[in-house]
Parts: C-alpha cells; structure tokens; sequence
C-alpha cells in the first residue's frame, strides 16, 4: 500500500503544548516540510523567539538559538553572517516582531539577509495571557484593551507583510492563513516558496501567517477558526506582495 | 618623570599567562616591531590577532576607532563588519555569530553598553563566548564624554537581570589594550562566557607605544555546544529558559561555581614598590597610570608608599590585596567615581588595615593630577599606623 501522509522528517515524534485549536502546531508542521522539501533539515539553524513558539526546539528536529524578545532578525544575522552556508530561519509572533523587535526587523530586512522569517500573526500576545498586540485588530477586546483597541489612542493594527515589500532588501513577502484545507495547500506552496528563496541565496523572504488563539480570544476551536476568516483576512488581506524575479 | 623600577606583575596561581609577553621579547625585536597607536586601534588589533573575524557594533563617543578600524581590516581577511540599527541589535549579532562558534565582537561606550545589557545576561545565561569592549564615559544618562569609572558596578556586580558575573579586565595603557583583549578571547572560549574590557578616553584615545606581539592561545576546549546544523551529530541548541523541576537553580549554582574558578584561577593583578609600603594607593585603568606618578614622587620624598593596581576587576584579586594591605596598614582607593571598588577592596582587606577613599566624579576638568593626589598621598600617609 503506497503511505500518501505522513510526519515530516524536520518534525519531532512529540505532542506539543500548544492548545486546542491553536494554529501554532499547522503552520510548525508546513515549516518542517518546507524544510524536508529543499533537503535543508541537517544544515538549519533555527532561531526562536519569546511567546509560544519559544519551544521550537523542542519540535522541530534542528539545531536551534533561543532569542531574547524581538531580537531573532538580528541573531539569525549573527548566524548567517558567521555560516553563510547554513539554512536560518526565525519564528517570531506578533507582539515579538511587531512591537519590542520593529528595530530588528526592519533593519535586517532591510539589510536584505539572507534568512528567511515566518511571522505568526495571532492579534495577541499569547503567552503571557491575551494582552493587545500592535495586530490587534480595532475594536477588539483584550485584557489591557478592556473596551476594545480604540484607534485614536492605541493606533491601527501594522500591516508587516505589506510593510516589508516596501523595503529594498526584501526578496519576498507574503500572508498566508491555515484556517481551511484550501488556505493551508495556499500557505505550504509560499513557505516552500519563500524558502526557496534563501536557498538559491536570493535575499530575505518573509511570510506572516495568520493564526488563531481561541485561549485568549475566549473562542472555542471553531469559533476562533471562524474569526480569522470573518474579521483578520479583510483587513490582513492574503496574497504575495513582493516576489523579486531572479 | 621618568620611573627607574618597572611594575611587578602577580599572577595569581595563572602563573602561565602571559599578558606581558611583550616585555620577553629582546629590546632589538621589540623596537622593529614598535607601533605608535590609539589605546582603541590597540584593541582592534588583538581582536584581529586573536582570530576574531566578526564584529557587530553602533558609533558612540569615545570607541569609534575600533569599527573605524575594523571596517577597514575584517573585510580583507573575510570577515564581516555590521554597523547594527542598534546596541541592541548589535549586541545580539553577537549572541547569533557566537552561538555558531566563532570568535565574535562588539563595543561600546556607557550609555550603549546599558542598552547592551539585555544581550549580555541572555549570552551569561545560554553561557556563550563573547568579547565586549566598554570605553565607558561619564554619566548618569546623556553625562558627558569624559574618562570615567562611574560604570564599576555595572561591569563587575553583573549589568543585567539575574544574578550573574563576566570577567572584567582592566587596561591601563595602549600595550594592555592589545594584550588584555587577546586574553579576553581567551577567558571567553575556556569559561564560556562574555567578557569585559573596561577602559576610558584616556586609555582608549591615548597614543603610545604597541608591541603587536601576538602570543599562544591557550589550550581551548572544543566547541560542542557550537550549533552548525544538526548533520548527523544531532540537535544542538543554545538557551538560556530552563522550566523543568530543578534545572534553573542547577544551572545557577553550575554558573555560580565557575565563578568561584576564575576567582581561584584567574585574578591578575599589579605591585610597584608594594614591599615595603606604610601606605598603598590602588586604583583601576586610568586613573592608575596617574597614581603610579604620584606614588613615584612621594617615594622621592621618602615616603614609603606602593601602588597597587587590580588588571581584573571580576574576579577581584581579593588575597593578593589583603595581602599588600596587611603589610601596609592602610589602604588609599582613588576612582573617578564616588566610591564603587572602594567596597570590593573593603571587603578584601577586612580588618588588616584602614581604607580611605578619594574620588573623583567625572566630568570635564575633574581628571586629577599627580601633584594632587600625592597632595592626597601625603594626608594619608600622616594617619597610616607606623
């Protein structure tokens, strides 16, 4: 009997700490295929970040550095700039990339490193309980915006991916969501894309993936799947805003 | 002034190091390989010397030689040079090109070294190598660009969050800005850990006369900690988040012990005319360079007084000290601050004898000169028990 499915070599045997109906575990199971998919597993470095997905290492079967809040841009360059021939990633939320490591980002964009960045956009910060993120969406309620983020105090959520098209050193940007069979095949296709791109040694590629956290938005799993669809796709439209012919 | 007698240099059971390497070189050999350099030129080239080929780092007042100079050189030998958006970013490069093995730079000066100091406890705690450079300058906040030794505390009592130690060296003279950097690649690879250089203006920005004179590393463990890719060898990863039952205060008391190491292992520090001294003066980097003046003149006055200089600030040379003291019976601490090693020199000499403190906060006009301190010298001297 042929096997059609199984678990990416890049993807620890584990079950993880992530809740249910959390999007964190699809989109650390599209990143390991990519991986499987350009034969970059043994070469990788893997930079993690502060939030949730801290305990990358413990998932993915890679070598990895643990970076301080917001910094992984400017560690993976320490990485890539000291071995050029490793295959670098980060994994950054939204409070991490958006807020305390704009510097960090921008600049290493900017810069145009070679290394590739997977931003998980969830609007909140998810592990230390929900608080509002620079994603989270106007209106919505949070634990420090209790009457929802009001746009003339805390400003509009930051639009990254768009944001880093802008940028010269940007090869790629992206947004993806994994909240349907079809966005999921969608979002597979970019992060290999986008991977691609560090392999033929292209430049900086960046995908944010729109995510769910049906914990701390106070949704059951369907409910929260439901939301991304309804409120953050039209705002945090889908699509590839930069792709630098070669 | 022209002083007759030359430094004696105690190694603590180090007794291999050899920091003054230099000074074993022939007269001849170190005429024909004599520069005439900036104390910060000085650094820039024992990092090259030590192999570092990876600098990360953002201009600030008065250190900008070193990615000046590095700018220049680390390209040619295939290095890489980034001037980071930040300390922050900067400091973290760092932690990055570390954590993959290779012997890796940055430097600063105070306000920088601050912002620094979120990098350096997560490279303490995920125990990654590293060599930082502070050229500190006068403060609090915005102060002023002036040689000072306000950032003491800061340096030796661990910057940042969570209770940890790097080494601190202290150079007094272009020739150590070169040899303590050398050996500060070397404390980093063998303990692990981030490590110091603490001078000022006057050290960083004087010229004098550089011996380039590389010396042996010293025998370095190898690196398996080093993420490369995981190849066939397994995964490998550099953290410093330890949530399971016990690991974190394990990992503490670990840290803790290899303090205790360097303390053991690791202390240098300098005498001139300590034998037979009624009073010694000690003091730090720069500040020790004008003291040793003093200390020459009130000699000429007959007073019987020594200097003695600690070259690592952590670990502090803690017994060597006592020792001078107890001979002495008075100690006379001279900083440009208002009193910050005078406490780890209380500590060390205890009840063996007396310490007074002169101090100098910085700021522009507030460098003492000889005549002053011998001024100092000499008050102290009347009190010191005969």
């Amino acid at each position: 009997m042929q096997q059609v499915f199984k678990r990416p070599q890049s993807l620890k045997d584990v079950q993880t700490h992530f809740c249910p109906g959390c999007h964190h575990g699809t989109i650390h199971r599209l990143v390991a295929d990519a991986m499987d998919l350009h034969g970059v597993q043994e070469r990788t470095i893997g930079v993690a970040s502060v939030g949730c997905s801290v305990f990358l290492y413990g998932y993915f079967d890679i070598d990895v550095v643990e970076a301080p809040h917001g910094r992984a841009p400017a560690v993976a360059t320490g990485v890539k700039r000291a071995k050029p021939d490793n295959f670098v990633f980060t994994y950054q939320g939204d409070g991490d990339l958006a807020a305390i490591g704009t510097a960090e980002i921008i600049h290493a964009a900017n810069r145009g490193e070679d290394i590739t960045v997977i931003f998980v956009n969830n609007t909140t910060y998810g592990m230390t309980g929900g608080q509002m993120a620079p994603t989270t969406l106007v209106g919505q309620k949070t634990s420090t915006s209790p009457y929802g983020r009001d746009k003339s105090k805390d400003g509009s959520p930051i639009r990254m991916a768009e944001l880093m098209a802008q940028l010269g050193g940007v090869a790629y940007s992206a947004r993806v969501a994994v909240d349907s069979p079809k966005h999921v095949l969608e979002a597979k296709k970019v992060i290999r894309e986008a991977f691609g791109y560090q392999v033929q040694g292209r430049g900086f590629s960046f995908v944010e993936v729109l995510s769910a956290c049906p914990t701390n938005w106070g949704m059951n799993p369907l409910k929260a799947n439901a939301r991304v669809g309804e409120e953050m796709i039209p705002y945090f439209q889908l699509g590839v805003f930069k792709k630098e012919e070669a | 002034m022209i002083l007759t007698e030359q430094p004696r240099v105690r190694f603590e059971r180090a007794a291999e190091l050899s920091v003054h390497l230099a000074q074993q070189d022939s007269l001849e050999g170190q005429l024909s390989k004599r520069l005439f350099v900036k104390g910060n030129e000085a650094a820039a080239m024992g990092a090259v010397a030590a192999g570092c080929r990876y600098y990360f780092g953002y201009p600030i007042t008065p250190q900008s030689d070193i990615p000046e100079y590095l700018s220049r050189e680390l390209p040619k030998l295939k290095g890489e040079f980034i001037q980071a958006e930040s300390e922050i970013g900067a400091i973290n490069m760092l932690l990055g090109a570390s954590a993959t093995g290779v012997r890796a730079m940055t430097s600063s000066s105070s306000p920088g070294i601050s912002l620094k100091q979120e990098g350096i406890s997560y490279m303490a705690g995920a125990e990654l190598p590293g060599v930082i450079i502070n050229i500190s300058r006068s403060g609090p906040g915005l102060g002023g660009i002036d040689a000072s030794q306000s950032d003491y505390f800061q340096a030796v009592k661990g910057g940042g969050h969570g209770g940890y130690h790097i080494p601190v060296l202290a150079p007094n003279s272009v020739q150590e800005m070169y040899d303590l950097t050398l050996h500060a690649f070397d404390l980093a690879d063998l303990y692990r850990t981030p490590v110091m250089l603490l001078g000022d203006s006057v050290v960083g920005q004087m010229k004098e006369a550089l011996v380039p004179n590389p010396r042996p590393v010293r025998e370095l463990p190898e690196k398996e900690w080093a993420v490369r890719g995981k190849g066939s060898a397994g995964q490998r990863v550099v953290k410093s988040l330890f949530l399971g039952d016990g690991e974190l205060e394990a990992h503490n008391w670990r840290l803790h012990a290899k303090y205790q190491v360097m303390k053991e292992k690791e202390c240098i520090s300098e005498e001139f005319e300590t034998a037979d001294a009624k009073l010694i003066v000690t003091g730090f980097g720069s500040v020790s360079r004008i003291a040793q003046t003093a200390v020459a003149m009130a000699r000429e006055e007959g007073l019987k007084v020594g200097l003695f200089r600690p070259v690592t600030l952590f670990p502090f040379p803690e017994k060597a000290l006592a020792e001078a003291a107890g001979h002495a019976g008075r100690v006379l601490v001279i900083e440009l601050n208002t009193g910050q090693m005078v406490e780890d020199v209380r500590l060390s000499v205890g009840a063996r004898a007396q310490v007074s403190f002169y101090g100098r906060p910085p700021g522009a006009g507030s460098l003492p000169s000889p005549e002053e301190i011998l001024d100092v010298i000499r008050k102290n001297y009347d009190q010191a028990p005969q």
